[in-house]
């Protein structure tokens, strides 16, 4: 249990909350402390119970700036009496429990879930695509779910069937994770319409329109939802909460992680309350075994680095990775030499080096042209690149410069 | 334990390969062409690959020097690369102050002139050697008689594509087994056909290169030596063809890096080679063909790009 937690009031994408404690305030397990009523936004519950001691300026990795609720933690784990089980009889009751359970995707992204589970042409949406694919490498939270909360995850899958009228569920597995992909078998052969697909491990299959794609046939275009193609995506851990959210009516106030890399001790899976500092988790796994270089939130592939490890955990978080010096070295970069590994890394077919190249240049309409825009950040490109070119952040780059050109 | 941690865009693992280590692969895999090179003309094959090694290499650092570049460049060793080529694509008897020379043409006016390694338009090595075919043909075009790998049973010198050229009968040739093994006349490093197809494998089982390039530019030249009337087998092993193919053609600066634009660029270079072979005054035609080849590339490869998935086209 950490003495504090700091609990930021951005953690997804969209509007951030505002804080409805004061300084000095005493708060519980799953109590509400930050909300908002904009569109694109999920409320945050406290993830402790003790008394809070600041509102702080925030930066967040992304840099970004918000006010976060810092808490001293009584150790007590008092659970606040508003925690109850939601009394759900309609689609309506569904979506409401969904955002206050303050759930997002997840996987990574942290899309407010309730707003990914009511899209405008819920009709024609037949499918729900359930992404056991662990996203990146690594990470090993997501199999250990799959194998100690079978049930939740299929009690999520059947609340999501029932409520939004889905008839078929896709569970996506990557083959190098068996133990999972028997165990969710199993337990799926007693639903009617989940079915489980075995997938070739290969990064980056946990992508959205990656996963969609193999589980379905269905290419989500540019500038497409899932639903626009009838599906909506959703990852075992945020299932899995829903279902216990639906049982006891206990908000989303802590992630499973995965606590790894050179420099930690004891790496492991753990169960953190949100907002724990990162300090904390390495003290609970051994703490560090050599001076860490680099910390990371999320993947090695897409994670990223923050500089201090009083970094607090969020709600998507699903990993953090402390780097040894020896993996911390950085490259150097160097000429691109045209080999055409990029070309072939990338699982969208779009042309990093090329884009590389347009980006240096500042040209908009060869940005355009190329797709720059459809790019999701895997890191493939990057990974493979000899010349140790920084292709990825040069199409996050290109893709900021393509935007504010129009 | 200071609290300040490096910060570096994701992703944060990377393959472990470099453009030292890929150029490293390329000279191993010319490793075994150059063996065989030193048993068939000499020690003065060793010496002039030598001699365009440190060429290449002396110039690509002088010339970053003298340009005030950032990086001096010579730790990539791509100008080994192009030096060892460069050798091989000459006659053994060359005056080493030629063989200086073409390094310079190679290196200075190809490659750094235009930017340096992956900026140059053309195969740099290839350049070098057509600068010195045209510019000193006779010394280009005098070939030492080779000699058995242990000294024995030499050959005629003459290159077996020139005296095809001359209307020589097949049986005036070296036997298919010599021009296998490589005794026979030619360039240096363009008669062992086994010791190139090792290291043309071993690029494709260490993924440097893909297989399409060199099997479809070899399968161009079958079905245009037949459509000629001339015999296939032959112009697959008589000439530079499977050097070419490999080692030449297969650059990256210079060669598209699509599949399908790699189809294009080799059946080019097959049907230049074959239409040059043919009908041209000079008897080896595969640099010019990957020269011509190498200046459309650009036109090829914006021709040949994937569509992105899921990318919606206006």
């Amino acid at each position: 249990m950490p003495d504090k937690v700091v609990i930021p009031m951005i953690q997804h994408m969209g509007a951030p909350c505002e804080p409805l404690v004061k300084v000095k305030d005493t708060v519980t397990v799953g109590q509400l402390i930050g909300d908002s009523n904009e569109f694109l936004s999920a409320p945050i519950h406290s993830s402790v119970s003790g008394t809070v001691t600041a509102i702080e300026d925030f930066v967040t990795s992304g840099g970004e700036k918000c006010k976060s609720v810092v808490i001293a933690t009584d150790k007590l784990q008092t659970v606040s009496p508003d925690v109850v089980p939601p009394v759900v009889n309609s689609r309506e009751d569904f979506l409401k429990a969904v955002r206050s359970c303050g759930l997002v995707g997840l996987g990574g992204a942290g899309f407010p879930t309730h707003i990914k589970l009511n899209p405008k042409n819920l009709d024609q949406v037949d499918t729900l695509v359930v992404n056991g694919a662990e996203c990146e490498p690594y990470i090993t939270c997501d199999m250990r779910l799959m194998l100690e909360r079978t049930d939740s995850i299929m009690g999520g899958i059947q609340a999501v069937m029932k409520y939004l009228d889905i008839k078929t569920a896709v569970i996506g597995i990557e083959d190098n994770k068996p133990e999972a992909i028997a165990k969710m078998t199993e337990a799926a052969s007693k639903l009617e319409g989940v079915s489980v697909l075995t997938m070739k491990s290969k990064y980056p299959k946990g992508a959205e329109k990656v996963i969609i794609y193999e589980a379905t046939g269905r290419v989500v275009g540019e500038g497409q939802l899932p639903a626009d193609v009838g599906v909506i995506a959703m990852n075992v851990a945020t299932l899995s909460k829903l279902d216990e959210y639906l049982k006891t009516g206990m908000p989303l106030v802590e992630k499973m992680l995965t606590v790894d890399g050179g420099a930690v001790a004891e790496p492991k899976n753990v169960i953190a309350p949100i907002g724990t500092p990162i300090k904390d988790l390495m003290d609970f796994c051994g703490g560090y075994k050599s001076e860490p270089h680099k910390l990371l939130m999320g993947g090695p592939m897409m994670g990223i680095c923050v500089y201090s490890d009083e970094y607090p955990v969020l709600k998507n978080n699903n990993a953090i990775l402390a780097f040894d010096e020896e993996q911390s070295k950085p490259v150097k970069e160097t000429a691109c030499i045209r080999c055409g590994r990029c070309l072939r890394a990338c699982p969208f077919d779009l042309a990093p080096a090329a884009m590389d190249r347009a980006y240096h240049l500042g040209d908009v309409d060869s940005l355009r042209s190329l797709k720059v825009n459809l790019c999701m950040e895997c890191g493939c490109c990057s990974y493979v690149c000899p010349a140790h070119r920084e292709l990825a952040m040069y199409n996050k780059l290109g893709k900021r410069m393509l935007r504010e050109a129009k | 334990m200071s609290n300040l941690k490096i910060v570096s865009p994701a992703p944060h693992f990377r393959s472990g390969e470099s453009t030292s280590s890929i150029m490293l692969s390329v000279v191993a895999a010319l490793m075994p062409a150059a063996v065989v090179s030193v048993l068939v003309f000499g020690f003065r094959a060793l010496l002039l690959e030598a001699v365009c090694v440190a060429a290449c290499v002396f110039f690509e650092f002088l010339f970053r020097v003298v340009m005030c570049k950032r990086d001096n460049t010579i730790g990539d060793c791509s100008a080994i690369v192009t030096g060892l080529l460069l050798a091989f694509n000459l006659p053994v008897g060359i005056p080493i102050w030629m063989a200086v020379l073409g390094c310079a043409v190679a290196i200075i006016v190809t490659k750094q002139l235009f930017g340096g390694i992956g900026q140059n338009f053309a195969n740099p090595a290839i350049v070098g050697r057509i600068f010195l075919l045209i510019s000193f043909s006779s010394q280009m075009s005098t070939w030492a008689d080779p000699k058995g790998y242990f000294g024995v049973d030499a050959v005629s010198g003459a290159t077996p594509l020139a005296l095809l050229k001359n209307g020589s009968p097949l049986a005036d040739l070296p036997d298919m087994l010599n021009m296998l093994l490589g005794i026979r006349g030619g360039c240096v490093g363009e008669t062992c056909i086994i010791a190139l197809l090792i290291g043309g494998i071993y690029l494709i089982w260490k993924k440097v290169i893909t297989a399409t390039t060199p099997v479809v530019f070899l399968l161009t030249i079958v079905v245009f030596s037949m459509l000629f009337g001339l015999n296939p087998a032959y112009e697959l092993v008589a000439g530079g063809a499977v050097l070419g193919a490999f080692f030449m053609a297969t650059d990256y600066a210079t060669s598209p890096s699509t599949e399908k634009g790699k189809v294009i660029f080799a059946i080019g270079c097959g049907i230049i080679t074959m239409v040059i072979r043919a009908f041209g005054s000079y008897p080896e035609g595969v640099s010019f063909s990957i020269l011509l080849m190498n200046i459309l590339t650009p036109h090829i490869d914006s021709l040949t790009r994937k569509k992105p998935f899921g990318g919606v086209v206006k």
